[in-house]
């Protein structure tokens, strides 16, 4: 068995500029699986929070009935929080500053989704 | 939900991680399985089931740890399909405490209550009165002492 490629899927994300971090997180447990973060984030906190919202968010869609979760974008006043759901329940998370190139970063994330699984 | 504390000072950490972990119950105790506070609990007789549970089973990985010449596991995790079981302990000034988490797999996970427990324990140790260890309850006293804490955990 081949260990999934977690370093080099972190890498697609955080080599883009603007990017302070990413991360893979067990979706159903909050737990941190991978990450490549920047000083003072608190890794385990986003890790928790952002599987949290998640599993919210993914209720209400199917309350709404328009289907699975595929990108999410939370943009704050100092930067953002990027998520995309890879098929295994895994979230690949990123945490960008305010003018990050959201479309670069939305593809990167959903390539390493990818990559994950 | 009700949320009691036989020791006051315990109550608003509890009642903070409560609301934030989205826990379904919780009990503080001490290591001896003396229960200082509960959350959700609607029977006496549960609580003296879990508290008496859940401290065999922190003595019992406080043991192995001891065997290992490791120290003391910080934490226990057992989850099942619709509920997660967290075990972790806090020192305070009123000594070594026990926290028991029960939580609902749907409303919170893992990693929330990890997080959160995290803030109760820094809650507990800044809230917990320096003077010493509770006093010793004897023998003779342990049925009464026991009767009054269950009822202050069920507010009778």
């Amino acid at each position: 068995m081949t260990a999934p490629p977690y370093g080099p899927a972190l890498d697609l994300v955080t080599r883009v500029r603007g990017v302070r971090g990413a991360m893979l997180v067990s979706g159903d447990d909050g737990i941190v699986v991978a990450e490549q973060l920047m000083e003072g984030i608190k890794g385990s906190a986003v890790a928790a929070l952002a599987s949290s919202l998640a599993a919210r968010l993914r209720r209400a869609m199917e309350a709404a009935g328009v289907g699975a979760s595929l990108f999410w974008h939370l943009q704050c006043d100092q930067g953002g929080l990027l998520v995309v759901p890879a098929p295994s329940g895994v979230l690949i998370v990123a945490v960008a500053e305010p003018d990050v190139n959201v479309g670069l970063v939305r593809l990167e994330l959903l390539r390493a989704a990818e990559a994950v699984g | 939900m009700t949320t009691r504390a036989v020791e006051a000072w315990t109550l608003e950490p509890l009642v903070t991680f409560v609301k934030e972990a989205s826990a379904r119950l919780v009990l503080v105790m001490t290591s001896a399985g003396q229960v200082m506070a509960q959350h959700g609990f609607s029977r006496a007789v549960d609580v003296m089931s879990a508290a008496a549970l859940g401290a065999a089973i922190m003595a019992s990985t406080d043991e192995i740890a001891r065997q290992l010449a490791q120290p003391p596991f910080a934490a226990l995790n057992h989850q099942g399909d619709r509920h997660g079981i967290f075990l972790g302990a806090v020192t305070t000034g009123r000594g070594k405490l026990v926290v028991l988490v029960v939580y609902d797999l749907d409303v919170s996970s893992l990693g929330l209550v990890q997080l959160f427990f995290e803030q109760l324990t820094a809650d507990l140790q800044a809230a917990s009165p320096k003077e010493g260890v509770s006093k010793q309850v004897l023998a003779a006293d342990f049925e009464r002492e026991l009767s009054d804490s269950l009822n202050t955990l069920f507010g009778r």
